[in-house]
């Protein structure tokens, strides 16, 4: 009787989870599919390189690709360090901290919820202006390293938090230094987090519009320093779909090209972090 | 060890950055740049409708002149209008004739845009009057039967507040934005086709260029004629349109050399194709 | 150095990098605030839920209803994508073979990144008018809410995998042996240890509903107005922003600002509940 009620809920449980995830596939599959046949007709290598002409209807995302990139080089450069930083100091040193860090905790998690458009505000009148970088790939990438840090430290830290506090008492029992430690035993732990952290973050900040339209600007020349203007892909999607009749088609397939970036990209950090953690693991 | 290095090359990094840059730029006592020192650049900010189209002519103008770049920044009229008044751009972008309290800055048309009343294709209906247009727009239409359509309820779409387009439509009805019932409120033309498109039932204005390139290309709207209809230009391709509203360039002080330069290359007779090339109508001189 | 001495120059590194990672969120409240200030002090802050209506051109400044639109959008998207993006992780961790639950990772990973205005565009042609054939007008509160759900899932799902991780597998083990079916070891066992890390991912997931702003904007109708159903269209802060600051002149793009306040002040207010909410959980 007991074992018979137990298997009616393993049975049901199971249909409930593989459905959520059918219906998750699903979706996405039908947004990915439409992406996919609407943009795959005018790919080719000729697209990926040459300049956009005619507003962007006729023409290629060359610059606007190498534009992205080095946004996305600065956002990372900028935000990659103080995040783990941060990360660090709010999950290892809670007792000494706990004040400050609760003050910083706070503070990222409104900045969190900061829309992108206030961040496209502030960058303008910030980097731009006050600072004087104007419309540039740095006043863009300065911005977006705003907007990814919450995302990224939060999900460095829930990497840290969730290594069993055992591993911390055998180290120290075992005399190691807390920087020790740090380094053998909680910065590999970090790394699942700090991926997950990468691959939103950069995500969020490669799929980024409204952010990017008052910082890196809108000029589609090829850049030659960080500080050119140079548009982003997202802008460029946003501008053919939004602005300029005729756009979809090119809109749909610089869609597409930025899927396949994101998803080049999340395989590279796999790959590197699992290579990383393996070289540890037979260190010790 | 390790950490506390990268710690401090990511302080000295996001230093290096900050001042390798500041040189670049020269700055006036407020600390804001001064786009005038740099000679060879030409910013242009403003309006995302004249965007693409001071783009195109831009490139132009560089292979024309070469060693000047002109960099255009989108941002909307309001924005084009502020950058020029505090200096931080050359040239302004408005999609709109100036306020009033905007005569301060010379502005110079190089473009006009039509707005178009739009249906969905299967709509039954090809012309509406100026009644029944101020009528569906203000609540006492509610189904396409009373015109002689289908027996379905009057999908209305209308622009949102502050934008040129609404206030020109408005004042073609002899209405006011409150009086407005509206169902769904959109921004850019682009949004305005989609959503038409996507319902049978909807009505709403957009760019005329817009409306019937999206039409010709096969998007399911139709652009369709009002009766007593305000044309305030004619042109032997853009007929059937409400309205008109110029695309201006808008400057702080009379312009002088590469500014003046530029604005006479767009208003040049050369700039034809081009300004058609991007849906919109030249200036007859 | 010294171990101490290293540790303390150590210390003080995170801080610096802590402390800049927290005063960004404050540059940005200095700067909404010192925009909204004219509209603060010429308008007044009662106005602002007392007016008639928002009619910004003629002098009337209610921002209540669209106050009320971004939080239906938001707990509507919130109540879909958590049961979702939890099971999925579920899912990958528990159900998937191996290489399924890599596949189905990869594909949300995917997800995370595609820009929000390929979402609307997608939602606007696909999405909108199939709502529009079950009831008009299409644009409404349900299609900001599905949208809303597909896009924040990917961070809760991506969050909560990482914290499932973390769970040390000795522990399901000795689940398992004592003879504890799956599903008892999942909500018994493995969710509740993974707490920490749920919570983070939905807070940092409403920080990002809150905050959105294209994809609501090209599907909610943007009309102004307390919703009666669910196929009614609303208006949310964010759409506000986007949709008339581009236009705004004087009072209006300062009013816009002090949407922009409002909107800080509710994650603010989150924080702060959540904060209350979890308090204990979160010091594991």
């Amino acid at each position: 009787m007991y074992s018979a009620l137990v298997n009616k809920k393993e049975w049901f449980s199971t249909l409930v989870v593989w459905m959520a995830a059918a219906l998750v596939t699903a979706a996405f599959l039908w947004l990915l599919g439409d992406i996919i046949r609407y943009g795959f007709g005018q790919l080719s290598w000729q697209f990926l390189t040459t300049p956009p002409r005619n507003a962007g209807r006729e023409g290629g995302i060359g610059p606007i690709l190498v534009s992205t990139g080095l946004i996305l080089f600065v956002c990372l450069v900028v935000a990659i360090p103080i995040g783990l930083g941060t990360a660090i100091l709010l999950a290892e040193f809670t007792t000494e901290e706990k004040n400050f860090g609760r003050l910083i905790r706070r503070s990222l998690d409104v900045l969190a919820g900061v829309p992108s458009i206030v961040f496209g505000l502030f960058g303008s009148a910030f980097f731009c202006n006050i600072l004087g970088f104007g419309f540039s790939i740095l006043s863009g990438g300065l911005t977006l390293a705003c907007m990814v840090l919450p995302i990224l430290i939060r999900s460095t830290e829930v990497g840290l938090r969730s290594v069993p506090s055992d591993y911390r008492l055998s180290a120290a029992a075992l005399g190691l230094s807390p920087i020790a430690t740090l380094r053998q035993i909680l910065l590999p732990a970090a790394i699942p987090g700090l991926l997950v952290g990468l691959i939103l973050g950069s995500g969020r900040a490669i799929a980024e519009t409204a952010a990017l339209i008052f910082t890196s600007g809108y000029v589609d020349r090829m850049p030659t320093s960080f500080l050119d203007s140079g548009r982003a892909l997202s802008i460029h999607i946003f501008d053919l779909s939004m602005n300029i009749p005729g756009g979809n088609k090119t809109a749909y397939s610089s869609a597409l090209v930025l899927m396949v970036l994101i998803l080049l990209m999340n395989g590279i950090t796999s790959w590197l972090a699992m290579r990383w953690q393996q070289a540890r693991i037979s260190l010790v | 060890m390790k950490w506390i290095l990268v710690a401090l090359l990511s302080v000295v990094a996001f230093g290096g950055l900050f001042f390798s840059a500041r040189p670049f730029k020269a700055m006036d006592t407020t600390g804001t740049p001064k786009v005038s020192h740099i000679p060879a650049q030409l910013l242009l900010t403003g309006s995302s409708t004249v965007a693409p189209l001071a783009a195109e002519i831009g490139k132009k103008f560089e292979k024309e002149h070469p060693g000047i770049r002109v960099d255009v920044q989108t941002g909307g009229s309001s924005r084009g209008i502020a950058d020029t008044r505090r200096g931080l751009s050359d040239i302004g972008m408005v999609s709109r004739p100036l306020h009033e309290d905007e005569a301060d800055l010379f502005a110079f048309t190089i473009a006009q845009d039509g707005i178009s009343m739009i249906l969905h294709k299967d709509n039954p209906i090809e012309r509406l009057s100026r009644t029944d247009v101020g009528n569906i727009y203000t609540g006492r239409l509610t189904n396409w039967k009373a015109l002689g359509g289908r027996d379905a309820p009057i999908i209305v779409v209308n622009k949102a507040e502050g934008r040129s387009t609404l206030e020109l439509f408005t004042a073609f009805l002899k209405i006011s934005n409150r009086d407005i019932q509206a169902d769904v409120v959109i921004g850019d033309n682009a949004q305005g086709i989609k959503t038409v498109a996507g319902n049978v039932n909807a009505i709403g204005y957009v760019s005329v260029g817009a409306a019937k390139y999206e039409a010709a290309v096969g998007i399911r709207i139709k652009p369709i004629p009002i009766s007593e209809t305000v044309t305030t230009i004619k042109t032997s391709h853009q007929q059937n349109f409400l309205l008109a509203r110029p695309l201006n360039l808008v400057t702080k002080i009379p312009p002088e050399g590469m500014v003046s330069a530029f604005i006479d290359f767009a208003r040049s007779s050369r700039m034809i194709p081009i300004i058609e090339e991007q849906q919109f109508v030249p200036v007859t001189k | 150095m010294s171990p101490s001495q290293s540790e303390t120059l150590t210390l003080w590194a995170l801080r610096g990098v802590a402390s800049i990672a927290g005063t960004v969120v404050l540059f940005i409240i200095a700067f909404l605030f010192l925009e909204a200030l004219p509209a603060l002090k010429e308008i007044g802050p009662f106005r602002f839920f007392n007016d008639a209506s928002w009619h910004p051109t003629d002098g009337d400044f209610n921002l209540a209803p669209m106050l009320l639109g971004t939080l239906l959008a938001t707990l509507g998207a919130l109540a879909l994508a958590t049961p979702l993006g939890i099971l999925s992780a579920v899912f990958i961790h528990y159900y998937a073979s191996p290489t399924l639950g890599r596949v189905y990772r990869r594909l949300i990973g995917l997800l995370a990144g595609i820009p929000s205005v390929v979402y609307g565009f997608w939602a606007l042609v696909v999405l909108v008018p199939i709502i529009g054939r079950i009831h008009p007008p299409g644009p409404s509160l349900c299609a900001g809410v599905l949208i809303l759900a597909l896009m924040i899932l990917p961070t809760i799902a991506l969050l909560a995998d990482a914290s499932l991780t973390r769970v040390p597998p000795q522990t399901l083990q000795g689940a398992a042996a004592l003879g504890l079916s799956r599903w008892s070891i999942i909500t018994g066992i493995a969710l509740p240890a993974a707490k920490a890390g749920l919570a983070t991912s939905i807070i940092l997931a409403t920080g990002r509903a809150l905050g959105e702003t294209m994809a609501l904007l090209m599907v909610s109708g943007n009309v102004v107005q307390i919703p009666l159903t669910l196929f009614d269209p609303i208006r949310t802060l964010t759409a506000n922003i986007a949709l008339e600051m581009a236009y705004a002149m004087g009072n209006h793009r300062s009013a816009l600002f002090v949407s922009g306040l409002v909107l800080m002040a509710i994650i603010a207010a989150l924080v702060l509940f959540s904060e209350r909410f979890s308090k204990g959980e979160m010091s594991v």
